[in-house]
């Protein structure tokens, strides 16, 4: 069978043409393709994992801004709260001095009439004294304008006295 | 505009000089033929139109179809004369003249090295410097002229083969370098035309057949791999080409698949690691006994795989060659035993070889993928590590 006779000369300038072809096609051609091709591989993945990387932060950023938000807001609150107490304060305070100071107005004016009912009274009663006296005196005198009757008022009231 | 001129340029440039070679070869061979015709035309009756007068002798040494005394076509001779190298490329038969590319002998002898056409063989019908065509390959004759048989020389000639594949060569080189080209200037970039194209099919060898069969150590093998494939499929395809620069039958030849198995066998043996060679030597967990058994199939193993390979690619490249020769020949058996039923089986022929070559076209990819997938599957056993078996 001559196909199946391999032939001496193409052998001989198969194995030629195929070493050169290797090694042209190695050096040359496969190096540089494949080394771009993984070179542009590595720079997608590259890319994924930063962008992936980016996400993430992102993702971690926005919750530490949520996390800031929160806490702004709860102090805001507290704030809130403490000025609302302040104020709540403030008025008890005030009404509470208030009170105070309307009591001890009453309580002075309360005073200052007590006395000035005393003063007038002692007023009235010295008046009613002097009054009590004179109209006295006048009876007395009404009463001492005779002789006899004075001797005996005297006298009685002689008896009264007992010396001692 | 300067970069697209040049571009031009170097595709123009191969493709005049191709162009130049056969404009050169054909008018030398069509002044050969004249003078054959001449001197030759009382020893051969040439058919003036090979259907038409069917039943005329026809010279045997002609590439069309063969049509004998009795008015049979010969397809068996005529599909081995495509399928066989030649000593020069035939390109067309118009009338009872061939265009055909004369191409360089090369005989190394005892006095040393002989190069010249052989076109000087005018077709097995001279004989030149000690030699002839006989039955299309070259032998030494006698000063009588008789066939020395026990002659001995080296036929290094460039032959149709020879001359296909380092076309396809230049052509793969081209193609391979100008990517490279693409890549570099276009560093980080996505890939463009060829270069996409060609890329799909180096990470497709890379991911899907160098990785996976070979493991971590893929890299070392992946430009082998890459450069067979590459080879086989190019060669493939322009085996499927019906005309020159195609038409050879390199990847259908079994020296060039011999040498390519041959390559695979060399890097896997020089790659094989202890394990590899142990199993092969000292087949591990069977009883010293049974070694004298076991290491020759061992050996006949190793040896198979190269062979299994240098075959496969042949058989399955040839046996399409085989079969689309044939469904030519059906149209000329049959046309020359009535020339409208030549017609009519013409219309199926060329309807089943049109199939045939879609057929082929998946052949030479998968020929090509299979070649490199088994090659690489032979690295990867060279290179595995068995730790496992040390426990037995």
């Amino acid at each position: 069978m001559e196909l199946v006779k391999p032939g001496l000369g193409l052998i001989f300038w198969m194995t030629i043409t195929f070493s050169i072809v290797l090694f042209i096609l190695s050096k040359f051609a496969w190096k540089p393709i494949l080394n771009s091709i993984r070179e542009r591989e590595d720079s997608i993945n590259n890319a994924l994992n930063s962008a992936e990387e980016a996400r993430k932060q992102m993702s971690a950023l926005k919750a530490d801004n949520e996390k800031l938000l929160n806490q702004a807001r709860a102090e805001r609150d507290l704030m809130l709260k403490e000025a609302n107490d302040m104020k709540e304060n403030i008025i008890a305070q005030a009404k509470k001095s208030a009170d105070e100071e309307g009591r001890k107005i009453i309580a002075k004016a309360n005073e200052s009439i007590e006395s000035a009912k005393i003063n007038a009274m002692n007023e009235l009663k010295a008046q009613v004294a002097v009054l009590s006296v004179d109209l006295a005196e006048k009876v007395l005198r009404k009463k001492m304008e005779d002789r006899a009757q004075q001797e005996s008022f005297v006298n009685e009231n002689l008896k009264s006295i007992t010396l001692k | 505009m300067q970069p697209n001129n040049k571009k031009i340029f170097r595709y123009l440039i191969p493709v005049f000089l191709i162009l130049c070679y056969i404009a050169y070869s054909s008018v030398a061979v069509f002044g050969q033929h004249e003078s054959h015709e001449a001197t030759a035309d009382s020893l051969t009756t040439t058919t003036h139109s090979e259907e038409a007068h069917g039943a005329e002798a026809h010279d045997a040494n002609a590439h069309g179809a063969e049509v004998h005394e009795e008015g049979k076509v010969d397809a068996g001779k005529l599909i081995m004369e495509h399928i066989a190298d030649a000593h020069d490329w035939h390109i067309a038969t118009v009338g009872h003249s061939h265009i055909s590319i004369p191409l360089p002998v090369i005989i190394s002898d005892d006095h040393g090295l002989k190069i010249f056409s052989s076109s000087r063989f005018e077709h097995g019908h001279a004989t030149y410097e000690g030699y002839k065509l006989e039955e299309g390959k070259i032998v030494a004759v006698n000063a009588d002229g008789s066939i020395n048989e026990h002659a001995s020389f080296l036929d290094l000639s460039i032959t149709k083969n020879v001359a296909s594949m380092l076309i396809s060569v230049i052509f793969l080189c081209w193609i391979m370098l100008s990517v490279a080209g693409h890549y570099t200037r276009n560093k980080g970039k996505a890939p463009k035309g060829m270069a996409n194209l060609i890329e799909t099919l180096i990470i497709f060898i890379r991911d899907e057949v160098a990785k996976p069969s070979i493991g971590p150590k893929y890299a070392k093998f992946l430009p082998y791999l890459l450069t067979i494939f590459f080879f086989i499929f190019i060669n493939n395809l322009f085996g499927l080409i019906p005309f020159f620069p195609g038409g050879a039958n390199v990847t259908g030849n079994i020296a060039v698949t011999l040498v390519l198995a041959i390559f695979t066998f060399v890097i896997t043996s020089f790659n094989g690691n202890k394990s590899y060679w142990g199993h092969i030597f000292m087949p591990p967990g069977v009883p010293k006994a049974l070694w004298i058994l076991l290491i020759p199939i061992e050996i006949i193993g190793m040896l198979n795989k190269p062979i299994v390979l240098m075959i496969r690619l042949f058989a399955n490249i040839t046996a399409g060659h085989i079969i689309i020769l044939g469904f030519f020949s059906l149209i000329f058996i049959f046309g020359a035993m009535n020339q409208t039923l030549g017609l009519g089986v013409s219309v199926l022929s060329v309807a089943f070889t049109t199939f045939m070559n879609f057929l082929e076209l998946l052949v030479a990819f998968l020929q090509a993928y299979v070649f490199t997938l088994l090659s690489a599957l032979y690295f990867g056993s060279a290179v595995e590590e068995h730790h496992h078996e040390e426990h037995h």
